[in-house]
C-alpha cells in the first residue's frame, strides 16, 4: 500500500471511528500517531486517584505489608520508617507542623492514602521501581497506614476502600492564596526604612561548598529547611579514598616509589614538588618546586581539584603546563576522602 | 576545604574558575587593581613591550578536532555544582546553573540546572513513546517519530525549581548566586502545542485536569489544570535548537510556562485526561507550602516575580574603584517584567535599571544599571523587581510575616549583596 492510499484509508478509518460518537471531533492529523489499544492502555496507566479512581484489584494488610517493608525498604527508610541518612521519614511527627523543625511524613502531612499507593507503586523501592505486584503494594499501604495509627493492623487495604481512607491532616490544605506580602500605598524610592541592620551572614556561616565548612540541610527540594549550623569540619574516609584513586591508577603506583606515566607516590607527604629520583618532570612542575611547594594535605588537595590551575597559581601564571592530564576531582568529599588514603598508602 | 592560594595577597574568594579568572584579570590590570605584589612582578617582567604569545605564532587546533564544541579550557571552572552531602542520593538530588558567569538571558544547554528524582534516565527515542488516555475520545500513541511531524512553535521561558532559594528562609546561608538562585534556566523550547494533542484525542467535555507522567525510574507525575493545559504548554523536543539533553528530558519534556520546574515533566510517556487532580506525592508531600499556623499551601504553581544582580556576586568580587559592570535577571511567571530597581543601601534608595531586550513574558529579562561606578565604599546591593501584573518583589522580611519560614517553596524575595572595601562580595541578610 503506498503511503498515500494508507494515508487516506487511515482517514477514512478515523472519519468511521467518529461517526459512533456524536461529540467527538475529527483529527486534524489522523495520519500521525494511532490509537492506543486497551492492553497498551493498561500497562502504562498506573495512577491511582484520591477517590480511588484507578486502583487495580487487589489487597493487603499492615502484617503482609510489613514482611515486604523488612525486606524491600527497610534498608533505606529505617525498620521503623524513621528515615536517617537523609532517606524520607515515613511514620509519625504528629503535631509538630506549627513547630520549629516541623517533621513531614504520611502520618503528620499527606492528605490521601491514594497517594501512598501511586507513590510506591510507580517509584518504589528506589532503584528497582514498577517491581512491586499489586498485592505487596496494598499490603505496604496498610503497613504505613497502620505505622501511623491511621487503621488497625488487620484492616485489609484494597481497590474498595483505598478511596475513602481518611488521613488526618487531610483539612489542613488549602488553595494558594497568593500574590502575597505585597507593599501597601506608594512604592517608596527615596529614604525608605531606618538605618541598615545586617542580621546574617553567609560568609561567617562559612557553609558554601568550595570555599569551607560542612553541611547544613540545604535539601530544600526534598526535605525540612536548613540547620543554619555549622558542623564539624569533615576528614576523609581512607576506605572510600581507594575508589578515589582508581582515578590515578593508571599514571601513579601509591605504595611504590617506581614510577610510571607519573612519579611513584611512596612517601610523597613532606616531600618537594618534582623532586622523585629518576622521574623527568615538567618544566613547571620543578620551577613550583624551586618555589618551595611541598605536598601536604593541603596542597595535594588543591592540585589534584585543578591541576593546571592550582600549578598554575605557584607560578603566577593562570595555567601551567603541568605533564598530568588529568582534569581533577570535583567532589570535596572525594578529594578528602583520597588524602585520607594517601596518607595511609603512601607511608613509607 | 580551602584552596591554599600561595598568592596571599590576592583577597578574593577562592574556587575554582573565578581563581583563575581573578589571576586573569589582576594580570591584565597590572598593579592597579588589586595590590598583587608577586603576580605585578611577573606580568610587569618585559617592561618595554607586549609578549608574542604562542598562539600569535603557531597553528591552533584543526577543524574536527572537536566536532561537538566545547568552552575554552580557561572557562573550565564554568560548570553546574552540586552539593554533596545535599540529599541521600546523587541520582534524587539538586545542581545549579553557573549565573554568576552568564550575561544575555539564555543559558547554555550544558550547564541548566538539574533536578531528578530518579537519576537521568538515557532513554532510546526509538522505544519511547506518549500515550494520551483518560477522558478522551480515542486514546492515542504517538512514537517520538510522529510528534516530530506535527507542527511546531519556538518560544523562550524560564523554568525555576520551587525550592529555589529555600535554603535562605531562615537567614543568608550560602554565599554565591549560583547557590542562591541558580535553579532557574532559560532556554528557547521548540514543540508541538498540547493543545493540539490533546485535541487530537478529544477531551471530552467534563475534563478539566491533566496529569501528566515522566518515563524515568521515578515516574514523575504532576497534575495540571486544563485552562494551563490548553493555554501556553508546549510539548518540547528541541531546547536552544537542538534536541532536548538527556538531563533536560530528552527526548521529550513538557514546557510550563511560567509554573514550577516540577510540573515540566522530562521523559514525558503519558498524559491523563481526568475530572480532578491526581493529588500525587509531588503535589501534597511535596511542593505545597507550610504556613506557621500548621496549614498548606497547594496547587502553588506560579512563579512569582523575582530578581538577582550577577555581577557583582560573592563569586564575582569587584576588581578595582571605577567603571565595573552592574547587571543581573529579572523574571515572573505571571507574565512580563516591567521594572527593575536598584538600591546600594539596603532598599532605602532606589535607581532604576536599564531592561535589556529582547522582555518576554515568563522568560529572564537581563538588566544593567548603565554608567555605575565604584567608589571603594561598602555598598548593600539590591534589586527590586516589578512585573505586568503590578506586583513588587517582596522583602524577605515581609514574606516571613506572612509565610514564616518553614514552607521551603516560592521564596522571591529581594538579595542582599554585601560589597567590602575589598571588593569582596558576600550574601547577608538585612533586619
Ligand atoms: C535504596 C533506597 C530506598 C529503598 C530501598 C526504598 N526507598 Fe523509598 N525513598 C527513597 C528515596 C531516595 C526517596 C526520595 C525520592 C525523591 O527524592 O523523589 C524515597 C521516597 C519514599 C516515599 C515518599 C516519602 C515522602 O515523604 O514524600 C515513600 C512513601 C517511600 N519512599 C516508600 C518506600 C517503600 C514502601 C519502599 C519499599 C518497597 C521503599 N520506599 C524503598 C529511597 C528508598
Ligand atoms: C594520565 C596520567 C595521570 C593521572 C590519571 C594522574 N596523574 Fe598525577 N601525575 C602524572 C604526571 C605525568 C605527573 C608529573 C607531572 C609533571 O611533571 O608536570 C604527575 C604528578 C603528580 C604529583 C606530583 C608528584 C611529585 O613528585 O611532585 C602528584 C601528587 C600526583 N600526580 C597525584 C595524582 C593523583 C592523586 C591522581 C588521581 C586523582 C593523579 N595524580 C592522576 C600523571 C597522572
Amino acid at each position: 500500500m503506498s503511503v498515500l492510499v494508507k494515508r487516506i484509508a487511515l482517514t477514512v478509518l478515523a472519519v468511521v471511528v467518529t461517526v459512533g460518537s456524536a461529540s467527538a471531533a475529527e483529527r486534524q492529523y489522523p495520519g500521525v500517531g494511532r490509537e492506543a489499544t486497551p492492553a497498551e492502555i493498561q500497562s502504562w496507566d498506573i495512577d491511582v486517584r484520591p477517590d480511588g479512581k484507578g486502583a487495580p484489584p487487589g489487597h493487603g494488610t499492615a502484617v503482609q505489608g510489613e514482611r515486604v517493608y523488612l525486606v524491600k525498604c527497610a534498608s533505606c527508610h529505617g525498620e521503623f520508617g524513621e528515615g536517617g541518612g537523609r532517606y524520607p521519614v515515613l511514620i509519625g511527627g504528629f503535631g509538630t507542623l506549627k513547630h520549629q523543625r516541623p517533621e513531614k511524613t504520611i502520618g503528620s502531612y499527606w492528605p490521601y492514602a491514594s497517594t501512598i499507593f501511586d507513590y510506591i507503586k510507580r517509584a518504589m523501592p528506589f532503584g528497582n521501581a514498577q517491581s512491586l505486584n499489586n498485592d505487596e503494594v496494598y499490603g505496604l499501604t496498610a503497613y504505613l497506614l497502620f505505622m501511623n495509627d491511621i487503621i488497625t493492623d488487620d484492616t485489609v487495604v484494597s481497590a474498595e476502600n483505598i478511596g475513602t481512607i481518611e488521613m488526618p491532616n487531610r483539612v489542613n490544605f488549602f488553595d494558594d492564596p497568593r500574590p502575597d506580602a505585597q507593599p501597601k500605598g506608594e512604592l517608596c524610592m527615596k529614604d525608605c526604612g531606618g538605618p541598615i541592620k545586617v542580621v546574617g551572614s553567609a560568609r561567617k556561616l562559612d557553609v558554601t561548598p568550595e570555599t569551607g565548612g560542612d553541611a547544613v540541610d540545604v535539601s530544600a527540594a526534598s526535605s525540612a529547611p536548613t540547620e543554619t549550623q555549622v558542623a564539624a569540619v569533615p576528614s576523609g574516609d581512607a576506605k572510600a579514598g581507594r575508589s578515589v584513586f582508581n582515578k590515578c591508577k593508571a599514571c601513579h603506583l601509591v605504595d611504590s616509589a617506581k614510577n610510571r606515566v607519573g612519579p611513584g607516590l611512596k612517601d610523597l607527604f613532606g616531600r618537594a614538588a618534582g623532586t622523585h629520583e629518576d622521574y623527568k618532570y615538567s618544566k613547571d612542575m620543578m620551577a613550583a618546586g624551586d618555589k618551595g611547594l611541598v605536598w601536604t594535605d593541603e596542597t595535594i588537595a588543591a592540585f589534584v581539584a585543578d591541576p593546571k590551575g592550582y600549578l598554575g597559581e605557584q607560578l603566577a601564571k593562570s595555567r601551567a603546563n603541568t605533564r598530568m592530564a588529568f582534569a581533577g576531582i570535583r567532589s570535596e568529599k572525594d578529594i578528602l576522602d583520597l588524602i585520607a588514603y594517601l596518607k595511609e598508602a603512601t607511608k613509607p | 576545604m580551602r584552596k591554599k592560594s600561595s598568592n596571599s595577597d590576592i583577597n578574593v574568594p577562592e574556587n575554582e574558575g573565578l581563581d583563575r579568572r581573578s589571576f586573569l584579570r589582576a594580570g591584565l590590570a597590572g598593579s592597579t587593581a588589586l595590590a598583587a605584589g608577586g603576580l605585578a612582578g611577573a606580568s610587569g617582567a618585559k617592561a618595554a613591550g607586549l609578549d608574542i604569545p604562542i598562539w600569535s605564532q603557531q597553528l591552533g587546533i584543526d577543524v574536527d578536532a572537536l566536532p561537538y564544541g566545547k568552552p575554552s579550557v580557561y572557562e573550565s571552572g564554568v560548570v553546574r555544582r552540586s552539593v554533596d552531602w545535599l540529599t541521600a542520593t546523587r541520582e534524587s538530588s539538586i545542581n545549579f546553573t553557573p549565573l554568576y558567569a552568564l550575561d544575555g538571558f539564555v543559558t547554555p544547554n550544558g550547564i541548566c540546572f538539574e533536578r531528578h528524582h530518579g537519576g537521568a534516565a538515557e532513554v532510546d527515542p526509538a522505544q519511547h513513546h506518549l500515550m494520551i488516555n483518560g477522558m478522551v475520545d480515542r486514546p492515542l500513541l504517538f512514537s517520538v517519530e510522529d510528534l516530530l511531524r506535527l507542527p511546531r512553535v519556538s518560544r523562550f521561558f524560564f523554568l525555576e525549581c520551587a525550592a529555589n532559594g529555600g535554603m535562605e528562609w531562615r537567614n543568608a546561608q550560602l554565599n554565591g548566586v549560583q547557590y542562591t538562585h541558580g535553579m532557574v534556566h532559560c532556554v528557547q523550547y521548540t514543540g508541538v502545542p498540547l493543545k493540539l494533542l490533546l485535541e487530537e484525542a478529544g477531551v471530552k467535555p467534563k475534563a478539566d485536569w491533566i496529569m501528566v507522567e515522566g518515563g524515568d525510574s521515578a515516574g514523575m507525575n504532576r497534575s495540571i489544570p486544563m485552562a494551563k493545559a490548553l493555554d501556553d504548554c508546549i510539548v518540547a523536543l528541541f531546547m536552544n535548537g537542538e534536541r532536548l539533553r538527556v538531563e533536560q528530558g530528552y527526548p521529550v519534556r513538557l514546557v510550563v510556562p511560567g509554573f514550577e520546574g516540577n510540573m515540566w515533566v522530562k521523559w514525558l510517556r503519558r498524559i491523563e485526561v481526568g475530572d480532578g487532580a491526581w493529588q500525587a506525592r509531588e503535589e501534597t508531600s511535596k511542593y505545597t507550602d507550610l504556613m506557621p499556623d500548621g496549614r498548606a499551601r497547594r496547587f502553588t504553581w506560579e512563579m512569582d516575580c523575582k530578581s538577582v544582580i550577577t555581577n557583582p556576586c560573592p563569586e564575582n568580587p569587584i576588581p578595582g574603584k571605577g567603571a565595573n559592570v552592574l547587571t543581573g535577571l529579572a523574571w515572573s511567571g505571571r507574565g512580563t517584567v516591567t521594572r527593575v530597581d536598584v538600591s546600594m543601601d539596603g532598599g532605602r534608595n532606589w535607581l532604576e535599571a536599564r531592561l535589556e531586550g529582547p522582555v518576554m513574558p515568563k522568560c529572564l529579562t537581563r538588566f544593567y544599571l548603565d554608567g555605575w561606578e565604584w567608589d571603594g565604599s561598602e555598598v548593600y546591593l539590591q534589586s527590586r523587581a516589578m512585573d505586568d501584573t503590578g506586583y513588587v518583589q517582596p522583602q524577605m522580611v515581609e514574606l516571613q510575616k506572612v509565610r514564616g519560614v518553614n514552607s521551603i517553596y516560592h521564596n522571591n524575595a529581594i538579595q542582599t549583596w554585601h560589597v567590602l572595601k575589598s571588593g569582596e562580595v558576600e550574601n547577608v541578610r538585612l533586619g
